[in-house]
């Protein structure tokens, strides 16, 4: 997940240097990721988009469950090594459900997802006063298709650093 | 309040077999017959409506939007069905002149319904009201049905004249209260799906004086009548997480109910006002409380680590209903409030949310989900009797109209460009009708009548 972000990034930014450039070939890829290098502005390490940008800042779940997958663990694990090494920061994790649900259970589903990503973190060292938790039940899907592969995005926990810290 | 004679039914005659069927409310055979709706009625029932005669020039157009009103209620309930006035072959000049029975009888009127409306002098305020005073015909056995009546108000509330006329009307003819002075709690939606602005809105039943009672600066969701109808309750984001807010209708100023830091929603009144039902979530665990607004204590009435939500009192705030995933799936769970023994009364396929008793307090309405459909359907209050009314990609949150015979519901079109609106449909499955709003509309809540 990390390298294909950081590849994204990338390419982003040669588009945004070079507007008037052809598509390029994969075979000067290599230069082109050099030269991008050289245009980006590295994101501190401290600041909250490097935990959206190179950890990841949600965690995904199966339907009706709130239960964390393996892959949405290996996140929070990387996610609570970054809140120790940065304590300064406090957060929220807002807990999401998809449309197929009725709203005040959704609420409530909602609830129990980000609790699961807060008991985690905690097991995981990070201190339980920095973590708050909110649910937005079905209010809030990150994407408006009426599809599985839209469900399977908004059925989440994102965890957002609070910017004051 | 008199029965129609058995002659005027004939045209809801396979209905009235059909009550006596299935349901317990039928009559003995000596006594006389009148229309009963648990089971639906075949074919509506002709009315004539001529305009209500205006007795003085300056009530001319009142008069004419009074009868409308009258009309659009009654047809819109599925009962009734109106002989247009080009078919008419007698009029109506005044309220006292004898009623032409035949002439009514040849375009196969059955009802008739005369009224006139006038502006009285100015009384001891200073105000000039208008009096509206109506008759209900039965054509077939060629006499009143009821008394006439006369209801005096200020000219800007004739809409509620002709609502009252129409619950009036109803009433004579099925023998049970109406619905049509009512109004609707809901919430409107506007903007993209991924970031909807909501606020709350209240309108009359059939969607005129529509008002909102919210900025849409915070997400609101699911608003609910006070029993007296004069305050709202809620839950908004205002501070950030799910919060249980009153809203007294004269002042709309938004009054958190409970103070504390966890999530609370799902609010409900109790039938006497003096108590709520919410959810509240601790540690991701949500349980069901009970809140006694004048003792201002809180209860706590299920302790199970599932999640117990949407919970609803019987009429007789004796029991509640609630639903619980307690079981895996959210299923819905009725106990006494003196004995806290949840047990569980859907048992049908799929899983069961939203449980709401009705007022009769025959019937629990709720919403289903099933093999990817959402459906609203009730059953008895021991879970017997399951009938579902709808079915769509989904169907959400019924509300019962203030006499038990109509669920009002939301019905949420699939996609990116979908959205929420209202449909009523009838507690036998017919007469289903989208409910027209200016915006995307969902959670509705249906007041007493007033």
């Amino acid at each position: 997940m990390r390298l294909v972000a950081l590849s994204l990034a990338c390419l982003v930014a040669v588009a945004a240097c070079s507007p008037n450039e052809t598509a390029t070939t994969d075979s000067d890829s290599a230069e082109i990721g050099q030269a991008a290098l050289e245009g980006i502005e590295a994101t501190p390490f401290n600041s909250p988009e490097y935990l959206v940008q190179n950890i990841g800042d949600r965690v995904l779940f199966e339907l009706d469950s709130s239960a964390l997958t393996g892959e949405a663990e290996e996140t929070l694990l990387d996610q609570a090594a970054w809140l120790r090494d940065n304590p300064q920061h406090m957060i929220t994790v807002e807990g999401h459900a998809d449309e197929r649900g009725t709203r005040e259970y959704n609420l409530a589903l909602g609830a129990r997802r980000s609790e699961s990503v807060r008991s985690f973190l905690i097991q995981n060292g990070v201190q339980a006063s920095r973590i708050g938790t909110v649910s937005y039940g079905k209010e809030r899907p990150e994407l408006p298709c009426s599809f599985e592969q839209c469900w399977s995005q908004n059925r989440r926990a994102v965890t957002v650093v609070e910017s004051g810290g | 309040m008199r029965n129609l004679p058995n002659c005027l039914l004939t045209s809801v005659f396979a209905a009235l077999l059909l009550a006596a069927a299935g349901t317990g409310l039928a009559k003995a055979q000596d006594e006389p017959l009148r229309l009963e709706i648990l089971e639906g009625v075949i074919a509506a029932l002709p009315m004539a409506v001529p305009a209500f005669v205006a007795e003085t020039e300056d009530v001319k157009e009142l008069a004419g939007n009074i009868t409308s009103v009258v009309i659009s209620d009654l047809v819109g309930s599925g009962l009734f069905r109106e002989i247009p006035p080009e078919a008419h072959i007698s009029s109506i000049t005044s309220l006292d002149t004898p009623v032409q029975y035949p002439e009514w009888r040849a375009i196969n009127a059955e009802i008739l319904i005369t009224g006139t409306v006038k502006r009285l002098p100015k009384n001891s305020q200073g105000d000039r009201r208008i009096q509206v005073r109506f008759r209900v015909h039965d054509i077939v056995s060629r006499t009143g049905l009821g008394k006439g009546m006369q209801y005096v108000a200020p000219p800007e509330d004739w809409r509620r004249v002709a609502h009252k006329i129409a619950d009036q009307v109803y009433s004579r003819v099925t023998g049970e209260e109406g619905y049509f002075d009512s109004r609707i709690v809901f919430v409107s939606e506007f903007g993209d799906k991924t970031n909807r602005t909501k606020r709350l809105t209240i309108m009359d039943h059939d969607g005129a004086n529509l008002q909102h009672l919210t900025s849409g600066r915070d997400i609101v969701i699911a608003p609910r009548f006070s029993p007296d109808s004069r305050e709202i309750i809620f839950t908004s984001f205002a501070s950030g997480r799910p919060t249980v807010m009153r809203m007294n209708l004269a002042d709309r100023r938004p009054k958190v109910l409970w103070k504390i830091s966890d999530m609370t929603f799902s609010p409900r009144f109790s039938p006497d006002g003096k108590r709520v039902l919410i959810s509240r979530t601790r540690s991701g665990n949500t349980d069901v409380y009970e809140v006694d607004l004048k003792r201002r204590v809180v209860n706590r009435l299920t302790t199970h680590s599932a999640i117990d939500t949407a919970p609803t009192y019987s009429p007789d705030g004796v029991q509640i209903a609630f639903e619980s995933d307690r079981g895996r799936m959210p299923q819905i769970y009725v106990m006494n409030l003196d004995e806290l023994k949840p047990r569980r009364i859907s048992f049908g396929r799929g899983s069961y949310s939203t449980p709401v008793w009705s007022p009769r307090g025959d019937y629990i309405a709720f919403t289903k989900q099933l093999e990817g459909n959402f459906h609203i359907g009730v059953m008895r209050t021991d879970g017997s009797d399951e009938k579902l009314l709808t079915k769509s990609f989904l169907d959400e949150a019924p509300t019962w109209s203030p006499n038990g015979r109509v669920l009002l519901f939301f019905r949420e079109e699939r996609g990116e460009r979908g959205g929420p609106s209202l449909y009523s449909v009838d507690l036998t499955g017919r007469n289903l009708k989208r409910l027209d709003t200016p915006w995307f509309a969902s959670d509705p809540n249906w007041s007493k009548l007033r």
